[in-house]
C-alpha cells in the first residue's frame, strides 16, 4: 500500500521525429526534461531523485544512467535505470510512482526515451528475445503482434478493415497533437490498400519509429499542489508480467496479462463500469487490432464486440470514451518513451493542459504499456485526491 | 528541427562483429540431441501444474517449481497461431537479409501444452490455416540445433 498520496505535477516531451540528427541522445533527452521542468515551474534543484529507461540495446549504450547525466539532470542525485522492453516507459513511470509513494523521496523525475534511428529496429527486437527458442523465425515486434490478429481475427471474425478503424482514429487525433510524430490523416482505403507486411498486419497498421523522450515529475502530497493548481493523482497502478517465450502465449484469450492487469486496478479503484466511469483512455497500442482485442481485455465491451464499439464512434474525440488523443503509439512510436508518454497524456488530460487535443472535463484517465512478451502494465489517474 | 547551416553528422559502428555463444542447458540440449540422433521430439512436465513444455526447460515459471518428468511428444500437431513474415528485414542472427515471405508458426504438438515456434511450409498458403494438422520434416544432416527441423508441413 502507498504510505504517500502521489500525483503526477509536470510533464514534458520533445517533438518526435523519425530522426533527430540536430541532438545525440543526451541532448535529446535534456530537451523533454527541460520542457517537463518548466511546466511545473521547477529547477533541476527541486527534483530529489531521477529514473530512466530505454532499451539500451537499441542504441547500444549500455550505461545510460551514467552517460545521460548531462541530459537528465542527475548530476550528484540517485539515479537508477530500468528496462523491461516495450513497456520500459510504463515501468519507469511505477518506479517514479513508487520511489515517492512510499515515502523515501518527494519529488522524482521519470524519464523514457529512444533514439529509434540509430539502429535497425526490428533487428534489435529480435535480440530481446531468446536466442536459440525464439529467434529463428521471430521478426520483432510485427510478427508477433500478426500472430496474435490471426488468432483474435479467426476465433472473433473481426476484420482487417475493423483494425483498419482504429489506424483511422488514432491518426485522426494525431492531428490535433503538435508533438506526434505522424500527422496525416488516412483513410480506410489507404490502410487497406498499403502493403501487406505480415499477415494480417499493413504497413498503415503498424506504429513508426521515432526520435523521442518523454519526462514526468512525481510528487508527494506535502508538494503536489503547490506545484500544480490540479495535479493528476496516481489512484492505482498494477504490472502482469506473466511468462518470457513466446510459445507459452495464449494467442486466442486477447491479452490476458492485460486481463489481469485491469481487473486488479479495476478493484483497487472501485471501478465496476470502465467505459461508463473513465473519461479518457491512452493506450499502448502498437498496431491497430490491439485496438480491438485489448480494449476488450480492458473490460470496454464484450469478447468480439470492440468493432461495434469503434465503428459506432465510441472511442473517438466527442465519444463516450475517447482512446488516444494524442494520436497514440500508430502516430509516435520512441519505444523507451512510449508507455511513459501514455501516462504523460492520461495526465495531461486530468490537468486539462492538452490543448487541440483535451478532451473536456476529465476526471478519470487510464494509461496502458504493453511489451515484453504480451506484457501490460495499467496506471489510473484521477483529478481527485485518493482518500 | 534546425541544422542553422550545420552539415548534421552520424558516424556508422563499422564492421565489428561481436559474436555470443549461448548455453543451451541440460532440458534444452536433451530436447535437441534427442532431434539430432532420433528424430524425436520430448518435453517436461510440471509436478505441480502438469503442463508438458515444449521446448523443455528447468523450471515451470507460473508453478516456480523444477520439472525432471520427461515426456515423449509427437513430431506433428496442429497449428495453434501463425503469420506470413512478407517484409524484408535485417536478421540479427547473420546480419543479412532474412529470405521472406516465410510462414511462421506456433505449432501444439501433440502431447504438449506450450507451443513450438518454427517455419511452416507455405507452397500452398490456402492449406496454412489455424488449426491445420502439421509434421515436422527433419534435416539429412543433424547438427543439435533448432534448424535440424527443416521446416512443418501441413497434412490435411
Ligand atoms: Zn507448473
Amino acid at each position: 500500500m502507498a504510505k504517500e498520496k502521489t500525483a503526477i505535477v509536470a510533464t514534458g516531451q520533445t517533438h518526435h521525429r523519425s530522426s533527430r540528427l540536430d541532438v545525440n541522445g543526451i541532448e535529446l533527452i535534456h530537451e523533454a526534461v527541460t520542457r517537463c521542468l518548466e511546466d511545473g515551474e521547477l529547477t533541476i534543484d527541486d527534483i530529489d531523485a531521477v529514473v530512466i529507461g530505454n532499451m539500451d540495446h537499441f542504441e547500444g549504450i549500455n550505461y545510460v544512467d551514467t552517460w545521460s547525466i548531462d541530459g537528465s539532470g542527475a548530476f550528484m542525485k540517485p539515479i537508477i535505470k530500468v528496462t523491461t522492453g516495450g513497456t520500459t516507459g510504463s515501468t519507469v513511470g511505477h518506479c517514479g510512482y513508487h520511489l515517492v509513494a512510499s515515502g523515501m523521496f518527494d519529488k522524482v523525475l521519470a524519464i523514457g526515451w529512444e533514439k529509434n534511428s540509430e539502429s535497425d529496429t526490428t533487428a534489435a527486437i529480435t535480440t530481446a528475445f531468446d536466442p536459440i527458442w525464439d529467434r529463428l523465425v521471430f521478426a520483432g515486434a510485427i510478427s508477433g503482434l500478426a500472430v496474435e490478429a490471426m488468432a483474435y481475427m479467426v476465433k472473433y471474425g473481426a476484420t482487417e478493415k475493423d483494425a483498419a478503424r482504429v489506424a483511422v482514429r488514432d491518426r485522426k487525433h494525431a492531428t490535433n497533437n503538435p508533438y506526434a510524430q505522424l500527422r496525416k490523416e488516412v483513410s480506410i482505403e489507404d490502410v487497406m490498400n498499403s502493403p501487406m507486411l505480415s499477415d494480417p498486419i499493413k504497413l498503415l497498421d503498424v506504429c513508426p519509429r521515432t526520435d523521442g523522450a518523454c519526462a514526468v515529475v512525481f510528487a508527494s502530497e506535502q508538494y503536489a499542489e503547490k506545484i500544480c493548481d490540479r495535479p493528476a493523482w496516481i489512484h492505482g497502478i498494477s504490472a502482469k508480467h506473466p511468462y518470457n517465450y513466446l510459445g507459452d502465449y495464449d494467442w486466442e484469450d486477447r491479452l490476458p496479462s492485460m486481463q489481469m492487469a485491469s481487473k486488479e486496478l479495476y478493484a483497487k479503484a472501485g471501478i465496476k463500469e470502465p467505459l461508463k466511469e473513465i473519461d479518457v483512455m491512452e493506450l499502448y497500442l502498437p498496431y491497430s487490432c490491439a485496438g480491438l482485442s485489448w480494449i476488450e481485455a480492458l473490460g470496454l465491451c464484450g469478447p468480439g464486440q470492440a468493432p461495434k464499439l469503434l465503428w459506432d464512434g465510441v472511442t473517438d474525440m466527442g465519444g463516450e470514451l475517447p482512446i488516444n488523443p494524442s494520436g497514440g503509439v500508430i502516430a509516435t512510436n520512441c519505444i523507451g518513451a512510449t508507455a511513459l508518454l501514455r501516462i504523460s497524456e492520461a495526465a495531461v488530460q486530468v490537468m486539462g493542459r492538452g490543448g487541440k487535443r483535451q478532451v473536456p472535463d476529465v476526471n478519470t484517465a487510464l494509461a496502458s504499456g504493453f511489451g515484453g512478451c504480451f506484457w501490460s502494465d495499467v496506471t489510473l489517474l484521477k483529478s481527485t485526491k485518493p482518500k | 528541427m534546425t541544422n542553422q547551416g550545420v552539415d548534421l553528422l552520424t558516424i556508422n559502428s563499422g564492421e565489428a562483429e561481436q559474436p555470443f555463444c549461448y548455453t543451451v542447458g541440460l532440458e534444452g540440449s536433451k530436447f535437441l540431441t534427442e532431434i539430432r540422433d532420433n528424430k524425436r521430439f520430448v518435453g517436461i512436465k510440471c509436478p505441480k501444474c502438469g503442463k508438458v513444455y515444449v521446448p523443455p526447460r528447468k523450471v515451470c515459471g507460473p508453478c516456480f517449481t523444477e520439472m525432471t518428468e520427461w515426456v515423449p511428444v509427437k513430431d506433428e500437431g496442429y497449428l495453434h497461431s501463425y503469420t506470413i513474415l512478407r517484409f524484408a528485414f535485417l536478421d540479427p542472427e547473420t546480419g543479412k537479409e532474412k529470405p521472406v515471405p516465410y510462414g511462421y508458426a506456433f505449432i501444439r504438438l501433440d502431447g504438449a501444452d506450450t507451443d513450438f515456434q518454427h517455419y511452416v511450409e507455405i507452397k500452398d498458403e490456402k492449406k496454412v490455416k489455424i488449426g491445420a494438422r502439421v509434421r515436422a520434416v527433419f534435416e539429412e544432416k543433424r547438427a543439435g540445433k533448432i534448424t535440424d527441423v527443416k521446416h512443418f508441413v501441413v497434412i490435411d
